[in-house]
């Protein structure tokens, strides 16, 4: 298990490094001229070249890599180029609302999908289709559209939920809970039917196994068998999804972060891409890689975890 | 972002499964037949109109102003309102049409000529294939969503985003096609194209690229839908097209900026991605169908029948045979004229157990004997109370200690299991759950039958595996089942049937599975088990080597009726049915060494096709015209013992040769 751990983190490294590579690359090999789309188009001449060396655009791009890769390892990623602070503060700074937004809106549909799930494996034959056609409309409703819906009836309709905002945790609990309610239904809607989707699907070919025939063969309760021994092996195919979902979270915080003003990683990375600020972006590229590997590295421990094929070998 | 995309196994897998038999007319009618796939084709059809000639469906201008009328709601002349500056909104959508496909149309298209032609490669040149997996698994774990803000913070090209989400979907797909290719690409015909030196891309492009095409479509349906939804977000955003220019995602910018106002104008603007995107699923879906029923259709042709045809007509149930002579004691199982019937695709039941009955005495073995699709595994599940969903117990009494089972609650049936009846399998190794160590499956069979705590269940646990025989039970009890041989697996799972300490014990083919040296350990096993214990043994199996190895005396089913039941020595020294004589003749154990190996021509018919009269007659050398006149009751021919053929008497030990062909 430990080896699996390293394996997985050393196969990380590349990554980071590939992701960091090709965000240089991007903005070398990309037609358009990066510093003439910092300094304005009614820039000078002087001014845009001023802007280039500045941020070191002419040198040649394995040297500003090399430059920015010595920086990373001496733990900076760059200055922002609107307000000079440094890239890293900025990021820790809003990193919170961005972990609490995907964390809970992973965790809720993973939750939730389990639950029905599980609830429409032990149903009848309808609620295949049910669980269907939510998974086509879970597709189908951009989360953008469903968090501005959910505001317009919860926040304008009702009052029940504030519309825009962050409330840090450590201010309060419950204001953090309640800015965060909207926001992590409209990212979670599309992750609940497909979890459920999958955990009923994996749900029911366990079910028809023969380790369960024989469970119950010998008398073990179906409540031991749905709950311990199904559920456990659909797991396996639910921690997968989860991870996804995760990842998949991830990239539409841009949105929702935006729809619900939530000052994130999210809405900084709209607002750098508008801005131009290349430094920020590639910091936010590399905090998204990190929390991918994270991921990743949490679905692989947890698969191990629950599969002792993985585990023990 | 990626990770939005759905894992492609599902979809390959429905794929692959739906393989219905159909009289495969060409697949435009195919299509045509199923209205979601022509209601989503219609709707985007009318979408491409959108996209080609807005102004046929919208003649207005979407630029609009009437200041006048600005966040009305639906009228007859802005049938979806207008919004904050008084255009109207259903032009705008249909004007914003062109941005809207012209996107999905770029990543669908980069991601196709990108996976498609790579992934067939890769299954065909096999050095390519690792390379391309490891790029591919690179490429998946790249968050999305920055390298298209990146490219829209340096080219501003809507476009160029959407071409790189091409790219970054491209893995997925290519992880669809390799995995569609490589299940083709292993099947006979293709090999054979391979050895008649068909050129490797023929080969993919004749041959595979065809039938991969379901799972294909499906996922570059669903590609499309991510595509609109990301596009649209974009625009929703202000980093894609700049206004005035009307693109669905600004729409619904506009919209939400008006959310206090006007919350209507968010309906339209929103449920046209929505709708599209269910269109394109649904495309999608009815595309994978007509495409792999064609398939599918050819792929059946000629197959062997299935075991329950679809226009089976219920058989008629043989008459009870009450004149049965088993045993009037109180036996400790009793089976009397069980039948069980399965349903079939029409609606319609067929009987696949027909009036079977035999005792079990206590302490004692009797094995059940026939070949597959005879009905015996059947018959030991309709025991236990675990038929197959759909099959049900038509008429009959299980009795156990002279109590009628078949009338009892599910309740009370699942607690007579493990205590009163326990059960070992034919398949070890599939017979335990993966995931949880052979100890802790045994402690929770001990604790679910007895009040034993934690600690008394373990070492019980530990009593048990050593009792089963084996050598270092503690070391055992910490494995998990992959860590361990199929004849342990087999220790384990007859362990785990005695935890409840059971009267009597079902053993469905328990070493079939099995090496022939673990074979025959099992079964001493079992035999000691069963003579220490008292407990009841009713030993199913196709071999007459295990049967007379453990059981005293053997009922023979075929094709769902009993059709000779006594002692097996008399069995052994005489048959009084063809097909026991014929089962016997089959076995090498009971064949002189030089003598041909006996077969019984034919096979079990289906249950459907089950005459009322004898089952065996058409494979039968002694059928005579009686034996199709009517249904053959079981006769007594012997002390305790009884055939069903009214030519019993003309049984004998020559006869089997009729078989020798």
């Amino acid at each position: 298990m430990i080896k699996l751990i390293i394996r997985r983190l050393l196969i990380s490294i590349p990554l980071l490094f590939v992701v960091s590579v090709l965000v240089f690359v991007l903005q070398s090999f990309i037609p358009g001229d990066a510093a003439r789309q910092i300094a304005g188009i009614y820039a000078s001449a002087d001014d845009v070249e001023r802007v280039r060396v500045e941020l070191g655009l002419n040198l040649p791009v394995w040297e500003q890599y090399w430059r920015w890769l010595l920086g990373v390892f001496q733990g900076s990623l760059g200055n922002s180029l609107l307000d000079k602070q440094a890239v890293i503060g900025i990021l820790n700074q809003r990193l919170p609302v961005t972990l609490s937004l995907v964390i809970g809106s992973t965790v809720v549909a993973t939750v939730v999908g389990v639950v029905l799930g599980v609830a429409s494996s032990r149903g009848r034959a309808v609620t295949a289709r049910v669980i269907d056609v939510l998974s086509i409309i879970g597709l189908a409703v951009p989360s953008f559209w469903l968090g501005l819906l959910l505001i317009s009836v919860f926040s304008v309709q009702f009052r029940l939920f504030p519309a825009i905002g962050y409330v840090a945790i450590e201010d309060s609990l419950s204001g953090w809970a309640s800015s965060l309610v909207l926001p992590v239904t409209a990212l979670a809607l599309a992750g609940i039917t497909a979890i459920a989707k999958q955990t009923r699907e994996a749900m029911l070919d366990t079910l028809g196994s023969d380790f369960v025939r024989n469970l119950r063969a010998n008398g073990i309760p179906e409540r031991s068998i749905v709950f311990k021994h199904a559920l456990r092996s659909s797991a396996l195919r639910i921690v997968t999804i989860s991870g996804l979902l995760f990842v998949g979270a991830l990239g539409g915080s841009v949105v929702i972060e935006q729809v619900f003003g939530l000052p994130g990683l999210g809405s900084l990375a709209v607002f750098a891409t508008t801005a131009k600020d290349i430094p920020v972006i590639q910091g936010i590229a590399v905090y998204f890689t990190l929390l991918v590997v994270a991921a990743n590295l949490l679905t692989d421990i947890s698969y191990g975890w629950i599969n002792p094929k993985v585990r023990t070998s | 972002m990626t990770a939005i995309i759905p894992p492609p196994t599902a979809a390959v897998q429905s794929a692959v499964s739906k393989n219905r038999v159909s009289g495969a007319p060409n697949a435009f009618v195919r299509f045509l037949r199923r209205p979601l796939g022509v209601a989503a084709a219609v709707y985007l059809a009318i979408a491409c109109i959108a996209w080609a000639a807005p102004w046929l469906l919208a003649p207005g201008d979407p630029q609009i102003s009437d200041f006048a009328q600005v966040l009305i709601g639906p009228t007859a002349e802005h049938p979806l309102g207008t919004d904050a500056v008084g255009r109207d909104i259903y032009t705008r959508i249909i004007h914003g049409t062109a941005t809207a496909l012209a996107g999905v149309v770029i990543t669908v298209g980069v991601a196709a000529l990108i996976a498609i032609p790579l992934g067939l490669a890769s299954t065909l040149f096999r050095r390519l294939g690792g390379v391309v997996t490891r790029v591919n698994d690179l490429i998946l774990s790249i968050p999305g969503i920055v390298v298209l803000l990146m490219v829209l913070a340096l080219t501003e090209s809507l476009n160029g985003a959407m071409a790189a989400l091409g790219i970054l979907f491209a893995p997925g797909l290519l992880r669809v096609v390799r995995g569609a290719a490589l299940a083709i690409v292993e099947e006979p015909y293709v090999a054979a194209a391979r050895v008649f030196g068909v050129g490797k891309w023929k080969i993919a492009f004749r041959h595979v690229l065809p039938r991969a095409l379901g799972p294909i479509l499906v996922n570059l349906s669903i590609i499309a839908a991510n595509a609109l939804i990301i596009e649209t977000g974009l625009n929703y955003l202000g980093l894609g097209l700049q206004p005035p220019t009307p693109s669905w995602g600004a729409l619904v910018a506009d919209g939400a900026n008006a959310i206090e106002q006007q919350p209507w104008t968010l309906i339209p603007t929103g449920g046209v991605v929505a709708l599209t995107v269910i269109a394109l699923v649904l495309l999608g879906d009815a595309i994978r169908d007509v495409t792999t029923e064609s398939w599918a259709a050819g792929r059946n042709k000629g197959a062997r029948a299935v075991r329950v045809p679809r226009r089976a007509t219920p058989t008629p149930t043989a008459p009870t045979d009450s004149s049965s002579t088993v045993s009037a004691d109180v036996a400790l199982l009793s089976v009397r004229n069980l039948s069980v019937a399965f349903p079939t695709s029409s609606g319609d039941e067929v009987t696949v157990v027909q009036s079977v009955s035999f005792d079990v005495p206590r302490g004692e073995s009797v094995g059940l004997v026939g070949e597959s699709g005879c009905g015996k595994t059947i018959t030991g599940l309709g025991i236990l109370g675990l038929l197959p969903a759909g099959a049900r117990i038509t008429s009959g009494q299980i009795l156990i200690n002279g109590r009628d089972i078949t009338n009892l609650s599910l309740r009370d049936r699942s607690q007579l299991r493990g205590s009163t009846i326990a059960f070992i399998s034919q398949e070890p190794m599939m017979a335990l759950d993966p995931l949880f160590t052979v100890g802790s499956q045994l402690r929770e069979a001990i604790r679910v039958h007895t009040k034993a705590t934690r600690k008394q269940a373990r070492e019980r646990a530990i009593d048990l595996l050593a009792r089963v025989r084996i050598n270092d039970p503690e070391r055992v009890a910490n494995s998990f089942p992959h860590q361990i041989s199929g004849g342990m697996a087999q220790r384990v799972a007859i362990a785990i049937a005695l935890a409840g300490e059971p009267q009597i014990l079902i053993a469905d083919e328990p070493t079939t599975a099995l090496d022939v040296t673990v074979q025959k350990e099992i079964l001493e096993l079992l035999q000691t088990i069963q003579k220490d214990s008292g407990m009841g043994l009713l030993l199913i199996s196709h071999d007459w080597g295990v049967v007379s190895a453990l059981c005293p005396s053997s009922v023979v089913m075929y094709a769902g009726q009993v059709v000779e039941r006594a002692s097996i020595d008399a069995i052994l020294e005489s048959p009084r049915h063809p097909y026991t004589a014929g089962l016997l003749a089959a076995n090498p154990h009971f064949t002189a060494p030089g003598e041909r190996l006996a077969t019984i021509p034919g096979s079990v018919p289906a249950p459907a096709n089950w005459p009322v009269s004898c089952h065996f007659a058409d494979r039968c050398p002694m059928v005579i015209d009686a034996c199709r006149a009517g249904a053959i009751p079981m006769v007594q021919i012997g002390a305790d013992r009884e055939s069903r053929c009214i030519r019993a008497d003309e049984v004998d030990e020559d006869f089997a040769r009729g078989f020798v062909s």
